[in-house]
């Protein structure tokens, strides 16, 4: 069994509402030197197989198609084996 | 009351997904008031043959799960909207239905969160910008009209170069406004860029908007401005010759 960790964000040049709502949360309650917060979503998939290969191309292919929306998200992924 | 009924009715479908919540809203304005033929069209279905329009209604299909109308893009009725839509016939897509489209790649852009991170459920003015299409011709250019929104995601996303595409080719049909009419970011209730409420495909049959037409579209309600949405539907179904 493998673990797929795949992070979805916003991308980059996209205003981050929820992350700003945050930074003022963390401001509010002392944190003062928070410089940027982005907020994004973490999927966890549990592939039923060993091959890393394989794996890879599944989680890229879900991500393209669905996990994330390639207009205003960018995507980032590891894979670990399960015990 | 059925002045419309006969050989120039339009027959509307309403697309209902689980978790659509103006679907009612939708269908009692086509079928009550301005009295066209309307059935639903429900989400595992996939025979358009009979239907001449299609709305895609508003509220949180499957429940804005991942994002909204991430999940509902998939269902049977989506290939089906595809082909009708590739067959010139007329589809609407109102607030979820407008996050529908975009996520299907039917309309350019995306729909995210409000700037405010606020769920804005208010009377917003609108003003037409294109008169000349299937859904606004009963519009003079630059009218206003006072629609409600009421949206989480309704902040319009569209990067530099689409947003010049969509001004070359007349797609924005919609911006927020003021009662004036003035157009700036004091008027942009949610951060959608260049004020953006509602666009079209490049083939003028798709359009996709976050306020509700259906929901200022009797004079019983205060405000009977958005019918003219429908009617101008329903106009341009009769002039080509149906």
């Amino acid at each position: 069994m493998i673990k797929a960790s795949v992070t979805v964000m916003l991308k980059k040049a996209i205003f981050d509402p929820q992350g700003m709502a945050v930074k003022h949360g963390l401001d509010s309650i002392g944190f003062k030197n928070i410089d940027d917060v982005r907020v994004g979503r973490q999927i966890i998939i549990q592939i039923d197989s060993n091959d890393f290969g394989h794996a890879e191309e599944e989680v890229k292919e879900m991500c393209d198609k669905l996990l994330a929306n390639p207009v205003v998200e960018s995507w980032s992924h590891t894979l670990e084996l399960m015990q | 009351m059925v002045a419309y009924f006969g050989i120039n009715a339009m027959k509307f479908g309403v697309l209902n997904f689980p978790g659509s919540n103006c679907a009612e809203d939708c269908f009692h304005v086509l079928d009550k008031v301005v009295n066209q033929p309307t059935r639903y069209f429900w989400h595992q279905e996939t025979n358009t043959t009979d239907l001449d329009a299609i709305v895609v209604p508003g509220g949180f299909s499957y429940g804005d799960y991942l994002r909204p109308g991430a999940i509902a893009r998939f269902a049977p009725a989506m290939d089906a909207l595809k082909e009708f839509v590739e067959k010139g016939k007329l589809v609407i897509g109102i607030c979820n239905g407008f996050q529908i489209l975009t996520e299907a790649g039917l309309l350019p852009g995306s729909l995210i969160k409000n700037k405010s991170v606020k769920f804005l459920c208010q009377d917003q003015t609108i003003r037409v910008e294109n008169a000349k299409t299937p859904f606004t011709q009963k519009f003079h250019k630059h009218e206003l009209l006072m629609t409600p929104i009421a949206h989480n995601e309704g902040n319009y996303y569209i990067d530099d170069e689409g947003l010049a595409e969509l001004e070359a080719h007349h797609q924005i049909i919609f911006r927020y406004a003021s009662q004036d009419g003035t157009v700036d970011d004091s008027t942009n209730p949610n951060g959608s860029v260049s004020n953006i409420a509602g666009i079209c495909n490049k083939s003028f049959n798709v359009l996709g908007m976050m306020p509700h037409p259906e929901r200022n579209a009797e004079s019983l309600l205060g405000n009977a401005q958005g019918i003219k949405v429908f009617e101008s539907m329903i106009l341009s179904f009769t002039n080509s010759g149906n």
